[in-house]
Order: structure tokens, then C-alpha cells, then sequence
């Protein structure tokens, strides 16, 4: 039994260039899982992201979370914002005492500062409770973003290319922070994103999508570099630039028409394709068992 | 050397400069000549004196007739400020029923422009946020929000006052009319482009309607909602001078009409300029209010 799968789905939205769609056939997260989706930007990932959020829903389909249908957005999955969505007119504490306070109503006011309090510090941003969102840069806005997700402690915590808007410098040190306070707590995590090495470093699972109109997820990654990981370790790791390559492969060449195997046996009913890289190995797994020279 | 001019020269000394300026212009276009009788019979000088124009002092010389000089032409600065001297210091007296006290003038007026207005603010935000929540709703009642807009609120006054039948509300609706329009519709606005990033967190926290309202929509949108009052202040603060002028209700627009209809054109001149003060304070209170309440982005 998954904890969180996304069934039969599809999403039919106006796009700047006709109508397109998005098509999931069929998807299983299991708790505790990290998984990543990649795709370029368009392709409908976000539409995907929101889907499971509760804030879109779809034309068909539909997302079964421990067993219950979503029918619209809750405590229970907590989105990460591209763009921060930090209210601007209140404190960094507010923040996320107005998340703490609505995840647990019946706490009074004392075990709430507390808890937004430990949640500031595991973001190291103790100090700055009193700033206004204006006042920080975007890294440190992406961490009241994250210490606000992970402070209700939902089942599933929705990351929507969180770090898109951060310079690359302190992207890695922001996404190092990630992965710690994902080990300390093992959420369940759904994240879109484009850029490859945040995929490699952070999921268990890397989906790939082809472009729009016709989205779907073409191949699933599995990344079995071993944990704790960080940027420092990873790129010594063998696998690493096989599944980077891969992703890039993908994305640059075959993201435009599907698989990364040009037979087309799969038809657009099936699945996605499951690669594993495993150490030792030359290829990719999976592109064996397609038959893939 | 050029730094050492710059600092001395505050914006506050160049403003006292100009006012000077424009006092001893105002004062020298405004002086009359002293009478002079060379060349006017005796006959003429009495037609004159019955007239009023002259009055004959203690020694026997004519001198223009100070009453007559007051309706005569624009009175100069040191008129007026003669007569706001009598009218400040009277400005708590209440000598009639129509005649009260400077203090009392800018008390109704400022009451009667607050009830107005925060009346009209409280109704345009409601409206206006139910409007920017939903387009529908929205589009359907655009078009009569552009057509009611752009009319005077004086315009609506006949009407007002045929249906209130009490001039004291009637200024109090006019107020209300001319505060109304641009707030309701930047609210509407306001609400609308509310980034939706916002809505959807208090989507996702399942926070209560009026939680909602009050957390998020009321002051996200309280940049624009500050905007759209700035707008209905404006327009409100001119439009209560006339109605009170045409109403008959006492007020410093009253004030300016009553001095009219008494050929005082010193209390005409004091009356504008106790507007202008009267607008300087809502303005700067309104000013300090607006402050609290907004953000930067």
C-alpha cells in the first residue's frame, strides 16, 4: 500500500501555446520517500505539484493520500514556494505562528512560540523573528518558507523549485540545510524542479517529463547514492555523473518526443520506465530491459 | 563655499522667503491712495460724503469711509489678518444661531467630512472585497460602478435632499457619494491582484473565512485599499465645501458663503485659508493612519 499515489491523472489547461495537458498513468510514493520531478519549464510540473496540493484539480484522475481522496488543500501537504509566499506585512515569527496556529488550535500561546521557536532555530534564524520578509534575502525568506512547511509537520511536504529564485552560491548551502532537516524528520517529500543536481542530491526518485502539450512522466530515475549525502561527497560517488548524464541526455534530446529509447514500443498508455543505476554497471538497467544498444 | 550655501538654505527659510514675497505683493497691489479733495467742489465732496465713498474726520478733512474700503476691491494681507485675529480670538463664542465660533465652524465640518467618509470607506471596502473575491460578480457590476463614478457628488445633492428631507444628512450623503466610488473600485482591484500565492497558504492552513479576511485579504490588499481612500479623501474634502455652501449648514465651507453674502471679502479670504488648514490636518492624520498599514513588497 503507498502513501501517497497519483492515479490515472490528467489535466487539460489553456497554455500559451494551445491547449495543453498534462497525463500521469500512474504513480506510487511511499512513505517517508523523497521524490523529485524534472522536466523543462512548461511542461506542466507545477500543475502536477498543485494537483496534489489540493489547489488544482483535475480533469481526470485523482490523488489518493493514506487512503483518502484529495479533495482540496490541507494541513496535511504543505507547499514550499517558488516564490516564497512569506506574508510581507508580518514578522518572520508571525510567519509561522499563523501556520503553528492553525495546525494545532487548541495549544496555547506559550507551547506555539515554542514550537515556532524551534522550528526558527532549525533554519538558523533566530534573531531575526522580529524582521519583516523585506528585511531578508531570498535564501533566508526560502527559510522561513521551509521552517513554516516543516513546523505543521504535514504528511507530505510540496517543494515547488524551491530554490529557483536563490543565486547558485547559496542554493547549495540552502539545499545541504534540506537535506538535514529532511533526515532529522524523513518527511514525505514531492518536489519539481530543474535543476539536475538538486534532483541527484536531495530524492530517492527522480521523474523525468517530457515537454508539453502532452506531458508525461517518461522515465523514473532511481538514485540509490547511499545517505547522509552532501554536494561535497555526492560528485565522488561513480553513479553521479551516470544518472547526471542521463537526466541532461533526456531533458536535452528526448524530453521533446518521450522516451529516451527512440523504438517506441512504449505507447502513451503505458507507464513510466523504471531506471536504476547500479554500482559497476556500464548502463542504465533499464534501457536494457528496453532493449537499448 | 557653494556647500556652505546649500547647507544654509533650507526649504523652510526659501518658503519663508516666498511667502514674504507674495505678502508684500499682495499688500502693495492692494494699498488705495488717501483721499485727496484737490479739485472737487464743495458740492461734490457732499454728494460723495451722502454716498458713503468719504467721512469727514474730527479736523475737517475727508478721509475715505473705512466701511465702503472693506467691500472695496481685494482687502490686503494686514485686512485679513485683522480679521482672523477677531475671529480666532472669538473662536469658542457662540453669539447666534448662525453665528458660532471659528472653532465650532472647523468642529461640524470635520465631523460631518469624518462621518461621511468612514461611512463610505467601511461600505466601499465590504463591497469592494466582495467584488475583488469574485469576478463574476465583478464584471456584472462594473459597468454601473463606471457610470455612477465619474458623477459629480454634487449632482446627487436635489436628490438628497428631496429624499433625506434634512440638509444635515444630505451633506453628510454628499460626503458619503464622493468617497465612495474610488475606493470600492481600487479595493476591488486590490483584492483581485492579490498575489495568489497568499490565498492558496490560507487555502492550505484551512484558515476560517474571517480569519481569511483580516490575516491576509484585508491586509494584503492595504496598499491599494490606502490608495483608493487617498483618492475618496481627496474628492470628499472637495466636495463638503460646496454642499455646505448650498446646504446652509454651518461649516467652514458655510463660513466662506455667509462672509460672501456679508460683502466681507476679508472673511472670504480667511474662510479659504481656514479650508486649506482644515485639509492640511485631515491630510496629515489621514497620512499617519495609511502608515500603519502598509508594507513593502
Amino acid at each position: 500500500m503507498s502513501f501517497l499515489s497519483i492515479d490515472h491523472l490528467s489535466k487539460d489547461f489553456p497554455s500559451h501555446s494551445g491547449n495543453g495537458n498534462v497525463r500521469i498513468f500512474e504513480d506510487k510514493i511511499n512513505k517517508g520517500e523523497f521524490v523529485t520531478v524534472i522536466g523543462h519549464s512548461g511542461c506542466g510540473k507545477s500543475t502536477l505539484l498543485n494537483i496534489i496540493a489540493g489547489l488544482e484539480t483535475p480533469t481526470e484522475g485523482g490523488v489518493i493520500l493514506n487512503g483518502q481522496e484529495v479533495t482540496g488543500p490541507g494541513l496535511d501537504r504543505m507547499v514550499v514556494f517558488q516564490s516564497f509566499a512569506l506574508m510581507p506585512w508580518m514578522t518572520v515569527f508571525e510567519n509561522v505562528a499563523l501556520a503553528v496556529r492553525s495546525a494545532y488550535p487548541a495549544w496555547n500561546p506559550q507551547e506555539i512560540k515554542a514550537h515556532v521557536q524551534k522550528y526558527i532555530t532549525l533554519v538558523g534564524l533566530q534573531g531575526a523573528e522580529t524582521k519583516k520578509p523585506t528585511a531578508l534575502s531570498g535564501c533566508m525568506k526560502q527559510r522561513v518558507g521551509l521552517a513554516r512547511a516543516f513546523s505543521i509537520e504535514p504528511k507530505v511536504l510540496l517543494l515547488d523549485e524551491p530554490f529557483a529564485q536563490i543565486d547558485a552560491l547559496t542554493r547549495g548551502v540552502i539545499q545541504e540545510e534540506l537535506v538535514q532537516m529532511w533526515n532529522a524528520t524523513r518527511n514525505t517529500v514531492f518536489m519539481v524542479t530543474h535543476d539536475v543536481d538538486e534532483a541527484i542530491l536531495l530524492s530517492d526518485r527522480i521523474m523525468l517529463m517530457t515537454n508539453g502539450p502532452s506531458a508525461r512522466i517518461a522515465e523514473i530515475v532511481g538514485v540509490t547514492i547511499p545517505r547522509p549525502r552532501s554536494r561535497e561527497t555526492i560528485i565522488g560517488n561513480e553513479q553521479y555523473y551516470k544518472i547526471r548524464n542521463h537526466i541532461i541526455h533526456f531533458l536535452v534530446r528526448h524530453a521533446s518526443h518521450g522516451q529516451a529509447d527512440e523504438s517506441g514500443d512504449h505507447t502513451k498508455q503505458s507507464g513510466p520506465v523504471e531506471i536504476h543505476f547500479r554500482d559497476q554497471a556500464t548502463k542504465p538497467v533499464g534501457a536494457a530491459l528496453c532493449g537499448r544498444p | 563655499m557653494t556647500m556652505g550655501i546649500k547647507q544654509t538654505q533650507h526649504p523652510f527659510f526659501i518658503s519663508v522667503f516666498f511667502l514674504g514675497i507674495f505678502l508684500f505683493v499682495w499688500h502693495v497691489a492692494t494699498i488705495s491712495p488717501p483721499f485727496d479733495p484737490t479739485g472737487k467742489t464743495e458740492e461734490e465732496l457732499l454728494v460723495m460724503e451722502f454716498n458713503g465713498d468719504i467721512v469727514q474726520t474730527g479736523d475737517g478733512r475727508y478721509v475715505w469711509n473705512p466701511e465702503k474700503e472693506k467691500v472695496k476691491g481685494v482687502p490686503g494681507p494686514m485686512t485679513v489678518l485683522e480679521k482672523a485675529w477677531i475671529e480666532l480670538n472669538e473662536a469658542f463664542v457662540i453669539k447666534g444661531t448662525n453665528d458660532h465660533g471659528i472653532a465650532f465652524l472647523v468642529g461640524y465640518t470635520v465631523s460631518r467630512f469624518s462621518v461621511g467618509f468612514l461611512a463610505a470607506s467601511g461600505v466601499a471596502i465590504l463591497v469592494g472585497i466582495i467584488l475583488g473575491l469574485n469576478r463574476m460578480l465583478f464584471r456584472a457590476l462594473n459597468p454601473f460602478i463606471q457610470i455612477l463614478k465619474p458623477i459629480s457628488p454634487l449632482a446627487w445633492m436635489p436628490l438628497l435632499l428631496y429624499t433625506v428631507k434634512d440638509p444635515k444628512w444630505t451633506a453628510i450623503l454628499v460626503v458619503f457619494m464622493a468617497a465612495i466610488w474610488p475606493t470600492l473600485a481600487t479595493t476591488a482591484f486590490g483584492v483581485n491582484s492579490l498575489r495568489k500565492e497568499y490565498l492558496q497558504v490560507a487555502a492550505i492552513l484551512q484558515l476560517s473565512w474571517f480569519k481569511r479576511l483580516y490575516k491576509v485579504i484585508l491586509p494584503g490588499a492595504a496598499p491599494t485599499i490606502v490608495n483608493g481612500l487617498r483618492i475618496s479623501f481627496g474628492s470628499a474634502l472637495v466636495a463638503v465645501v460646496p454642499a455646505e455652501m448650498l446646504l446652509g449648514e454651518l461649516g467652514v465651507g458655510y463660513l466662506s458663503w455667509i462672509e460672501w453674502n456679508n460683502l466681507d471679502i476679508a472673511g472670504v479670504i480667511f474662510a479659504i485659508l481656514v479650508v486649506g488648514t482644515v485639509g492640511v490636518l485631515l491630510d496629515s492624520g489621514f497620512n499617519k493612519l495609511a502608515g500603519l498599514v502598509t508594507y513593502r513588497e
